[in-house]
């Protein structure tokens, strides 16, 4: 086990990358902290299963270097690196019986029968599959195939670290929880690094310690889930986290107020008088229909989800999404709404400006 | 509205019916004729049961046809087989290397039978052929008109240079198949070269390398045209397979009755073989999905 350090990366799939578009990865540096729970979020495309395979070592990257502790292992073959991946689609040897295919990475290193018996069996235990361990694993269903692709990622006690590439798309709802679960508590068990890739985030949310929120090529944020959602130090990572995602205002701001659309809006912290393309982000958490407080705005349409209702709004043109507590009743009455001034936060240029205390 | 239950739709068969009657059903109703009756001219049969059929199990030279055949199959699956799978593992996957390699492997499959037979006829021949000049100038007493051994070996090149083609083509087709992630799973896995063949391409391509060995048997089992070019049968009956043993029967003695017993108990072995082959395939498909 060994700190993964990424120095100076950057990938593209072009020989001769020229511009910035043409990176998968734009330039980056980061430290997977030994033993740690990441999640890797972004949207499809953004460059999570790039970064995973030259973590891996399938892929080679155009340019930087990868670090296991003090080691270099930027050329070293996928082999050396001792490093577990378990795949979208669930990857099994279909000839072999779901016992062999357990065994498969500890018999190809050599271990000693007694060893990997006992490693498969509590292995089978964890995954649930104890009762078809000599069945042959090409009639089982694909979320017992991932199951056994996901056995076969953690049957190694010695790895590196085990990547996780999407590995629940393929499964069912309520085995997706359990799955999670118990890759969260075999996490602390053998304190392996982990960093599960997903575009999902209330998977990530509940199976990381750390987020790392990936757009177009570039770690935009990384931090615990708390973080991600209270301060997104980018715009991207506001409306790509949370149901709905965070509501972003076109805005001037000077000092610790922001006009919006021609009416003052106090803020949380004083900001200066930043340049650029300002805009003012808040959650429909912390907004709130009233009948008269804060700016004015008309109620578009309400969902009700069961557990709260989502009032779609516009300000001044600008789509907004609010989450009204329940018991509150809706009605022509609420023709304004109020962002909770503490919880707003300023961005220019999509990025996100650290106020100063009042 | 209630549907009215009739079985009219099954007149829209009858035309096919037709065709097929008289394109297949007759005419070997016709070899069945034959093969029950005896004749001698004047469109006078004499009925003969199974007079024909006994005469040609106990036949000598029929044995010694289909001992030639069969050890011709085998030796050609033995060939093609293993070849057509090494050759498919190691053409290039993509780019343009990938389409032009597809194009030369298809090549030898559109030559027309006859045409394949002539152009080795000629390649092979010791006096003007391009190969088997060569072989004369180096010394190798090479000459498959007059010696078993080489026109065996000719006949042999031959069907491998012709089908090995597809073979790969079709066990290529497997390997495409086989997307990405399993060969990053087996490099994780520290899976050996052999291990990826034996655990991921092989059970892969189980399916197409089935049908291959499947069309590979009945064509070869069947072949005709290019020995019958190359050698006729010769030199004596060294290369006279069933079919080519078959024609002589039939069309160079005129011996209708036994050839025509003959081709019907060949007909129905190339059927159960091929039936075998098809109840393996099914099964194999139903260990997939159960």
């Amino acid at each position: 086990m060994a700190q993964i350090t990424l120095s100076n990366l950057a990938h593209s799939y072009l020989a001769n990358p020229t511009k910035d578009a043409d990176f998968a990865l734009k330039q980056m540096d980061h430290v997977w902290q030994d033993g740690g729970a990441y999640a890797l979020l972004g949207a499809s495309g953004c460059g999570k299963t790039t970064l995973l395979n030259i973590i891996s070592g399938l892929l080679r990257p155009s340019q930087g270097r990868v670090l296991f502790g003090e080691q270099d292992v930027t050329t070293a073959p996928t082999a050396e690196r001792n490093i577990a991946q378990v795949f979208q689609f669930p990857v099994v040897y279909d000839t072999m019986t779901v016992r062999e295919n357990l065994a498969f990475p500890l018999r190809n290193r050599g271990m000693d029968a007694g060893y990997i018996a006992g490693r498969v069996n509590q292995i089978a235990q964890m995954i649930g599959m104890e009762s078809t361990l000599d069945r042959k694993a090409r009639g089982l269903t694909a979320d017992a195939k991932q199951k056994i692709s996901l056995g076969r990622g953690m049957v190694r006690e010695d790895v590196n670290a085990i990547l996780f590439d999407e590995p629940l798309t393929v499964i069912d709802p309520h085995m997706k929880w359990e799955l999670r679960t118990q890759l969260k508590s075999l996490h602390r068990e053998f304190g392996h690094t982990m960093i599960y890739v997903t575009h999902d985030q209330t998977e990530a949310l509940t199976f990381a310690d750390k987020v790392v929120v990936l757009h177009e090529g570039r770690v935009v944020q990384m931090g615990t889930p708390e973080a991600l959602f209270e301060t997104p130090e980018h715009t991207f990572v506001g409306y790509f986290i949370g149901s709905p995602g965070m509501n972003l205002l076109a805005a001037e701001v000077k000092g610790d107020h922001a006009m919006v659309a021609g009416n003052a809006l106090p803020l949380g912290a004083a900001y200066g008088t930043p340049q650029g393309r300002i805009q003012i982000g808040i959650r429909p958490e912390y907004a709130q229909m009233t009948a008269g407080e804060g700016l004015p705005a008309r109620i578009n349409r309400v969902e009700d989800v069961g557990r709260h209702r989502i009032i779609r709004a516009d300000v001044a043109g600008t789509p907004i999404s609010v989450i009204q507590p329940e018991g509150q009743p809706i009605d022509a009455s609420l023709t304004h709404v109020r962002f909770a001034p503490e919880k707003i936060n300023v961005y220019v240029d999509d990025w996100r400006l650290q106020g100063s205390a009042i | 509205m209630e549907k009215t239950q009739n079985n009219k739709a099954w007149f829209l068969v009858l035309p096919v019916l037709v065709l097929v009657a008289f394109s297949a059903v007759i005419p070997l109703m016709t070899v069945v004729n034959y093969a029950f009756n005896d004749t001698f001219g004047k469109n006078e049969f004499f009925w003969n049961g199974m007079g024909w059929f006994e005469e040609m199990v106990q036949s000598d030279r029929l044995h010694a046809a289909l001992g030639r055949q069969v050890l011709f199959t085998a030796i050609i699956l033995a060939i093609e087989v293993p070849l057509g799978i090494f050759v498919a593992l190691n053409m290039p996957k993509k780019g343009f290397w990938a389409s032009f390699v597809l194009v030369l492997m298809a090549l030898p499959l559109l030559v027309p039978f006859n045409v394949v037979g002539t152009i080795w006829q000629i390649f092979c021949r010791v006096d003007i052929g391009l190969l088997g000049h060569t072989l004369a100038a180096l010394g190798i007493d090479y000459n498959y008109t007059n010696n078993a051994t080489d026109a065996w070996a000719t006949i042999i090149v031959m069907d491998v240079w012709h089908w090995t083609s597809l073979v790969a083509l079709l066990s290529y087709a497997g390997l495409q198949s086989i997307p990405e992630a399993y060969y990053q799973a087996a490099r994780i896995d520290q899976a050996s070269r052999w291990s990826i063949f034996r655990y991921i391409e092989l059970p892969k391509m189980a399916g197409v390398l089935l049908i291959a060995v499947l069309l590979r048997f009945m064509d070869s089992f069947m072949i005709y045209t290019e020995p019958f070019v190359v050698t006729g049968g010769g030199p004596g009956n060294a290369t006279t397979f069933l079919s080519i043993d078959l024609v002589k029967m039939a069309i160079g003695q005129f011996d209708l009755g036994p050839a025509a017993a003959f081709s019907l108990m060949y007909f129905l072995v190339i059927l159960l073989v091929s039936w075998v082959f098809y109840t393996v395939m099914v099964t194999l498909d139903k260990q997939e999905t159960k």
